[in-house]
C-alpha cells in the first residue's frame, strides 16, 4: 500500500478485519489446464479464423490451410477442456437447455456450438479443396464468430466475485483478444515457416503478432494501473510469475517475428532457411506467451479469491467513499 | 412489495406466497450448533470431516457444499460491561485457576499480578447461511438453469439439472455455494424448500433453542429486526447492527439477514457485497468492443502486408 501514501482519508488502514484470516469467497473450483487452457485456446481459435478469412481474400493458400486447421483444432480442444472440467461431463448438453444472456458461460456454449462446426467445415474445404462455396461461407461465418469466441471468456471470468477478475472487466477482453491475435499470428508463422510457404504468405501473420502483442501488453498495463490493490496478484506469486513469463516470451517472440522478415537480415526478399527457422521458433514462443498470460490471469484470480484482503479492503474503501459523498448518512453496514 | 424487491414476481410467479426468509439474531446465539446438525439430518448433507480447526469452537470453517449452516465463533478482547462479583483477582490466584489467556496462575507466594483488564474476552457466535439474495449472482450465471427462484423468493439448485460447471461458486459474493468433490455438482441451503411447501419451518430454525434463527415472511422479519436492534442499542450495545436487511444494498437485500455485534468481516462476511452481474451489461459492451478491435487489428495486419509488398 506504500504507493497510496498521502492519499488519506479515503483509503482504509492497511489492516483489515477477517474471520481468522479465512477467505470470504469460495475460490473457483476450476482446474488450471482445463480452464486456463480453455481461455487460451478460445483466443487462438478466434484469431486464427480471422487470419484464415484474410488469407482467403488475399490469396494466401498455405497460410489459410494452417490457420483454418488450427482454428478448428483449438476450438474443439477448448470445448473439450470445458466439458472435461465439468463435475458431470455427461450432462454437458444441459448447457444447451436454456440460453441466458446473464450467463457468459451459456452464451459461450452456444457460441462454441455454432463456431466449431463452421471452423471445421472451413478447414475441411481448405484441406480437400472440395465444396469451395460452402468452405467460403463457413470461413466467413467462423471469422464473424471468431472474435466473439476470443473475447467472451473475458466477460466469463470477470462476471464473478473474484476481485482481480471482476475489477479488471473493462480491460480484460482487450487483454484476451490481443493475446488471441498474437497467438494466431504465432501459429501462422509456425505453420508457414515449417511448410516453407512463400515469403509473402507470412507477412499478415507477422503483423498480427506485433499488433496483438502490443494490444495485450497495453491492456494489461492499463488494467494493473487502474485497479490498484487487486492488481497485486498479477505481479506476485504464481500468477505474477506466469504474467512476467508471458511478457518476456511476447517480447522475444515479437522480436524474432520481426527479425524473420525477408530481406531484413539477408538483404534479399526470399527468406532463407534461417528466416523460416526463426519464424517457426518465434511462432512457438508467441503461442507460449499467450498461454502464459492466460495461466497468469487464471492463477492471479485464484490468489485474489483466497486472500480476504482483496475482498474486504476494496469494499471498505467503497463504503468510505460513499460515506464521504453522503456525509452524515451511515451507508451500508 | 414493489417488483424490484419481489424476486418471485420478477421471476414470473403471478399469485405467490409472501417472500420467506431468515432473521438470524446473533446476539442470542449460544453456539450450540443444533442448526448445523438439524440441517445435515433433514437434508441428508454428508459428513465433511469432524475437524478441530483450532479456530475457537468452529469445526466447519465456513459454508460449502456440505455445510449449509455454519456456526462461527469469534473470541475477542474487547472491554465490555462486566459483572463485579466483589472479589479481587487475587482471590482467583489462591485456587490456582487457569486463565483464559493460558497463563497458569500458581498458588503460593508469587508477587501479586497487576489487576487484569475487565471484560477482556467476549465470544461472538453466529450461524451463517445462504443469503437467498434478491439479485442472486449464482442464479444469474448458471448456464443450465439448474439454479432457480422459488415461489417463496428463495434460490434453490435442481440436483438433476446441475452439470457441475462450477460457475456459481466464484460468482457468489458471500462464498456460500460450492462443489461437492466426489459428486461433481454444487450444493447449498434450499431454505428447506420441501418443508416450506408443507407449511413447515426450515429444520435449522425449528431446532434453534434460543430463537436466534427466526423464520417467517421477510417483511415481518425486517420489522422485528428493526425493533430488536433499537432495543439493543438503547440498552447500550452500540455495536449492534443489521446486515443484509437493506433492499438498496449491492444485492438488493438478503432473504436471510443478520443482527451482528461487530463489523461483518469479523464474521467472515463481505462488508459491501455487490452482485457481479450488475456490471454485466458493461462487460458485454467491452467484450463487443474488444472483438471489433480484434477484427480491425486483423484487417490492419493484411492492409500493412499489402502496403509492404507482402513482406
Amino acid at each position: 500500500m506504500s504507493k497510496r501514501r498521502g492519499e488519506q482519508p479515503m483509503v482504509p488502514a492497511a489492516d483489515f478485519g477477517s474471520y481468522y484470516g479465512r477467505p470470504i469467497l469460495n475460490p473457483p473450483v476450476w482446474a488450471a489446464p482445463d480452464i486456463a487452457g480453455y481461455l487460451f485456446l478460445g483466443g487462438l481459435a478466434g484469431g486464427s479464423s480471422l487470419l484464415g478469412a484474410g488469407a482467403d481474400l488475399t490469396g494466401r493458400p498455405v497460410l489459410a490451410k494452417v490457420v483454418k486447421t488450427g482454428a478448428v483444432g483449438a476450438g474443439a480442444l477448448s470445448l473439450a477442456a470445458l466439458v472435461h472440467d465439468l463435475g458431470r461431463p455427461t450432462r454437458f448438453l444441459n448447457m444447451l437447455r436454456v440460453f441466458k444472456v446473464t450467463s457468459p458461460m451459456s452464451v459461450g456454449s452456444w457460441l462454441l456450438s455454432a463456431y466449431v462446426p463452421m471452423a471445421g467445415a472451413a478447414s475441411l474445404a481448405a484441406l480437400t479443396g472440395r465444396l469451395p462455396r460452402i468452405g467460403a461461407a463457413a470461413t466467413a461465418g467462423a471469422a464473424v464468430l471468431g472474435p466473439a469466441v476470443a473475447s467472451y471468456t473475458a466477460a466469463l471470468i470477470s462476471d464473478t466475485a473474484v476481485p482481480s477478475w471482476h475489477d479488471g472487466y473493462p480491460e480484460m477482453p482487450f487483454v484476451f483478444t490481443g493475446s488471441g491475435a498474437m497467438a494466431a499470428g504465432g501459429l501462422g508463422l509456425l505453420g508457414a515457416g515449417l511448410l516453407g510457404a512463400p515469403p509473402g504468405e507470412m507477412a499478415p501473420a507477422r503483423n498480427l503478432t506485433v499488433l496483438g502483442a502490443a494490444m495485450e501488453t497495453a491492456a494489461m498495463e492499463r488494467m494493473a494501473r487502474r485497479i490498484g490493490l487487486t492488481a497485486e496478484p498479477y505481479s506476485r506469486g504464481r500468477g505474477g510469475r506466469y504474467v512476467k513469463a508471458g511478457k518476456i516470451l511476447a517480447a522475444a517472440g515479437t522480436a524474432g517475428a520481426v527479425l524473420s522478415t525477408p530481406g531484413l537480415l539477408s538483404g534479399r526478399l526470399v527468406p532463407g532457411r534461417a528466416g523460416r527457422v526463426i519464424a517457426a521458433v518465434s511462432g512457438v514462443t508467441l503461442l507460449a506467451a499467450s498461454a502464459a498470460t492466460r495461466w497468469g490471469v487464471f492463477h492471479a484470480g485464484l490468489a485474489s479469491a483466497e486472500d480476504p484482503k482483496y475482498t474486504v479492503m476494496p469494499q471498505r474503501q467503497r463504503l468510505a467513499e460513499r460515506e464521504a459523498r453522503l456525509p452524515g448518512i451511515k451507508v451500508g453496514q | 412489495m414493489s417488483i424490484s424487491t419481489d424476486p418471485a414476481a420478477r421471476s414470473g410467479y403471478g399469485d405467490h406466497p409472501p417472500r420467506m426468509g431468515f432473521f438470524t439474531d446473533t446476539s442470542v446465539c449460544i453456539g450450540c450448533k443444533a442448526c448445523e446438525v438439524a440441517c445435515k439430518e433433514w437434508n441428508h448433507v454428508p459428513e465433511d470431516g469432524l475437524n478441530l480447526l483450532g479456530l475457537s469452537y468452529d469445526n466447519t470453517g465456513g459454508l460449502g457444499a456440505d455445510t449449509w449452516r455454519h456456526v462461527a465463533f469469534i473470541e475477542q478482547r474487547k472491554p465490555l460491561a462486566v459483572q463485579d462479583a466483589g472479589v479481587q483477582d487475587g482471590a482467583a490466584q489462591d485456587v490456582g485457576v487457569q486463565h483464559a489467556d493460558g497463563d497458569s496462575v500458581p498458588r503460593g507466594d508469587d508477587p501479586p499480578k497487576p489487576p487484569r483488564e475487565k471484560g477482556e474476552v467476549r465470544w461472538l457466535m453466529s450461524s451463517d447461511v445462504c443469503k437467498h439474495c434478491t439479485s442472486a449472482a449464482c442464479l444469474d450465471v448458471c448456464p443450465t438453469g439448474a439454479l432457480f427462484r422459488t415461489e417463496f423468493g428463495t434460490v434453490v439448485v435442481q440436483e438433476d439439472i446441475c452439470n457441475g460447471c462450477g460457475y456459481c461458486v466464484p460468482a457468489c459474493p458471500y462464498g456460500v455455494i460450492d462443489q461437492r468433490q466426489d459428486d461433481g455438482r454444487v450444493w447449498k441451503c434450499t431454505l428447506c424448500y420441501d418443508r416450506l411447501g408443507d407449511g413447515m419451518e426450515p429444520a435449522c430454525a425449528k431446532a434453534c433453542p434460543t430463537d436466534s434463527i427466526q423464520f417467517g415472511p421477510l417483511e415481518e422479519l425486517r420489522e422485528r429486526a428493526a425493533v430488536r436492534v433499537t432495543e439493543l442499542r438503547d440498552a447500550g450495545v452500540e455495536d449492534a447492527r443489521l446486515y443484509g436487511e437493506n433492499p438498496d444494498d449491492g444485492v438488493g437485500g438478503d432473504g436471510a439477514f443478520f443482527l451482528l455485534l461487530d463489523e461483518p468481516e469479523a464474521y467472515g462476511l463481505p462488508p459491501d457485497p455487490v452482485v457481479t452481474t450488475r456490471d454485466l451489461p458493461s462487460m458485454w459492451r467491452h467484450a463487443g468492443a474488444a472483438a471489433a478491435t480484434m477484427a480491425a487489428v486483423a484487417a490492419t495486419a493484411f492492409a500493412a502486408a499489402a502496403i509492404g509488398g507482402g513482406r
